[in-house]
C-alpha cells in the first residue's frame, strides 16, 4: 500500500486505469439497462415498476461501498498517516453522498406506486437517511478548518465513528419488521431473485462500481492538483 | 483517578461561577417546549399525544447548545494543551468532560422535564418512563456530544457543525426514549425500551471517550 503513497506513482496507475474503467462503465451500464429495461420479465406482482430496482439497488450498494471506502481510507490515514488516503477519504464522501441520494430518490419513486407513499419512517429508510447525514457531516467537518490537515484528521475520526451505522443499515430489515422488503440477493440460503432479473442487476452493479471508480480517480486527481496549487501559492507568498 | 475527579470538580466549579451558561440552556429548554402549544394549538389531547416527543427533541437541542464550548474554551486558553501534557490519558479527560457536561446540563434537564410534562398534559402513567428514559438517555447524548465537541475544536462555525455531526448519532436514543414514553402512556411494558437505552449507554461509556480521546489527540497535535 505504501507504494501508492507516492502521488506520481498513484497518478500513473490511475491514469492508466481510467480508459479501461470508462469502457467497462459504458459497456456494463448499456447492457444492464438494455437487459433490465427491455429484455427482462416484468414482476408477477409489481409489473413494470420492478425495473426501478435496476437503478435503485446498485445505488444503495454503492452508498454502502462508498462509506466503506471512506472508512478504510480514514483508517489508513489515521494509522499510517498515508497522505493519499486523506485525499481518497475527501474524494469518496461526496460520491457516496450522491449514490445515497440516488438510492433515496429512486426508492421514493418506487415506493409511491408500490407502497402508496413516497416515504415511511421505517428502519431501513431512516438508517440510510442517517448515512446521508453522516456523509454531509463528514464533508462539512473536513472543510471547516483553516488547516486542511486538521480537517482531514477530524473527518477521519468522524468517519470511523459512523461505521456503527453500516451493520444497522444492512440488518435493519431483519431486526425490525419494516415496510422495506428483507434482503433478497445477499442472504443466507441463497438469493430469491429470478436469474433473468439477477443478470441485469449485477451488470448494473458492475457499471455503478466502475462509475464510482472513475469519479473517485477524477476527484483524487483534482484534490491533489488543488493541494499542489495551495502549496505553490504558499511558497510564493513566503518568498 | 485524582486527576479525573479534579477535572470534573473544576468543570463543575466553572459552571457554578458562570451560572448563566447552565441557566441559559435550561431557559432554552423551557422556551422551546412552550412554543409547541402556541404553534400547534392548546388542545390537551394533541399535547398529551406529542408531549414525549417534544420533551425528548427539545432536550436533545438544548444539549447541542453547550457542546461547542465544551473543549473550545480550554483550547483557547491553553488548558487543553496542559491537560494533554499532564500525563492523564485523553480518554479519561473526555470521560470527565462528559460527566461534568451531564451533571451541568443533562441532569437539570431530567429534573425539569416532569414539570414541563405537566404543562403538556402528559398522561400520569408515562412519567416513570419519561424520567427513567431521560436518566438513561441523556448521559449517552453527553458522551456522543463529547466526541463531536472534540472533533470541532478550532473549526469555523463550530456550534452549528457540532449539532450537524452529533444529532444523527443520537437518533437511536431518541427513538427508544420516545417509544418508552409512548408505551408508558398506553399502559404497555416500558422495560424493553429502557433496557435498550441502558444498552446504548453501556456501549457509549467505553466507546465514545475512546473516539473523543482520539479526536482530542488530533486537536492538540
Amino acid at each position: 500500500m505504501h507504494r501508492f503513497a507516492n502521488p506520481t506513482r498513484f497518478l500513473r496507475l490511475a491514469n492508466a486505469l481510467l480508459p479501461w474503467l470508462t469502457a467497462a462503465a459504458v459497456l456494463l451500464l448499456a447492457s444492464g439497462l438494455w437487459l433490465g429495461l427491455l429484455r427482462s420479465p416484468a414482476d408477477y406482482q409489481q409489473g413494470e415498476t420492478v425495473r426501478i430496482m435496476y437503478v435503485h439497488v446498485p445505488a444503495a450498494w454503492m452508498a454502502m461501498a462508498g462509506y466503506t471506502t471512506l472508512a478504510l481510507s480514514s483508517l489508513a490515514f489515521l494509522v499510517w498517516k498515508h497522505p493519499l488516503a486523506d485525499l481518497s477519504a475527501r474524494a469518496a464522501s461526496p460520491i457516496g453522498a450522491g449514490f445515497t441520494a440516488i438510492a433515496l430518490v429512486t426508492g421514493a419513486l418506487w415506493g409511491q406506486p408500490m407502497w402508496g407513499t413516497w416515504w415511511v419512517w421505517d428502519a431501513r429508510l431512516t438508517s440510510v437517511l442517517v448515512l446521508l447525514f453522516l456523509y454531509l457531516g463528514h464533508m462539512a467537518l473536513t472543510n471547516a478548518f483553516d488547516d486542511p490537515e486538521r480537517g482531514g484528521r477530524a473527518g477521519a475520526v468522524l468517519a470511523l465513528v459512523g461505521v456503527v451505522n453500516l451493520p444497522i443499515i444492512k440488518f435493519s430489515v431483519d431486526w425490525w419488521n419494516t415496510l422495506h422488503q428483507p434482503a433478497s440477493v445477499l442472504r443466507l440460503g441463497g438469493s430469491t431473485i429470478d436469474p433473468a432479473m439477477m443478470k441485469p442487476l449485477f451488470l448494473m452493479a458492475g457499471g455503478y462500481l466502475a462509475v464510482f471508480g472513475i469519479a473517485l480517480i477524477l476527484r483524487i486527481r483534482a484534490l491533489y492538483a488543488e493541494r499542489r496549487l495551495r502549496q505553490l501559492r504558499l511558497s510564493l507568498t513566503d518568498a | 483517578m485524582n486527576g479525573f475527579l479534579a477535572l470534573i470538580a473544576r468543570d463543575l466549579r466553572l459552571a457554578r461561577r458562570q451560572g448563566a451558561d447552565v441557566a441559559m440552556t435550561l431557559a432554552f429548554f423551557v422556551v422551546v417546549v412552550a412554543l409547541f402549544p402556541l404553534g400547534l394549538g392548546p388542545t390537551p389531547a394533541l399535547l398529551a399525544r406529542i408531549a414525549g416527543g417534544v420533551l425528548w427533541v427539545t432536550a436533545l437541542l438544548a444539549a447541542m447548545l453547550s457542546f461547542d464550548r465544551l473543549f473550545q474554551q480550554d483550547a483557547d486558553d491553553g488548558g487543553l494543551d496542559l491537560l494533554a501534557l499532564s500525563g492523564m490519558p485523553l480518554v479519561l479527560v473526555a470521560l470527565a468532560k462528559a460527566v461534568a457536561h451531564w451533571l451541568t446540563t443533562g441532569l437539570p434537564t431530567v429534573l425539569l422535564a416532569p414539570l414541563l410534562a405537566l404543562t403538556l398534559d402528559l398522561p400520569a402513567a408515562a412519567y416513570p418512563a419519561l424520567v427513567t428514559g431521560l436518566l438513561l438517555g441523556t448521559p449517552t447524548v453527553s458522551l456522543l456530544g463529547t466526541v463531536g465537541a472534540a472533533l470541532v475544536v478550532g473549526a469555523r462555525r463550530a456550534g452549528v457543525l457540532v449539532a450537524l455531526i452529533v444529532l444523527p448519532l443520537t437518533i437511536p436514543v431518541l427513538i427508544f426514549g420516545v417509544a418508552a414514553v409512548e408505551a408508558g402512556g398506553a399502559g404497555l411494558p416500558i422495560q424493553p425500551h429502557l433496557t435498550l437505552l441502558a444498552a446504548l449507554l453501556a456501549a457509549a461509556i467505553p466507546l465514545a471517550p475512546l473516539a473523543a480521546g482520539a479526536a482530542l489527540r488530533q486537536a492538540v497535535e
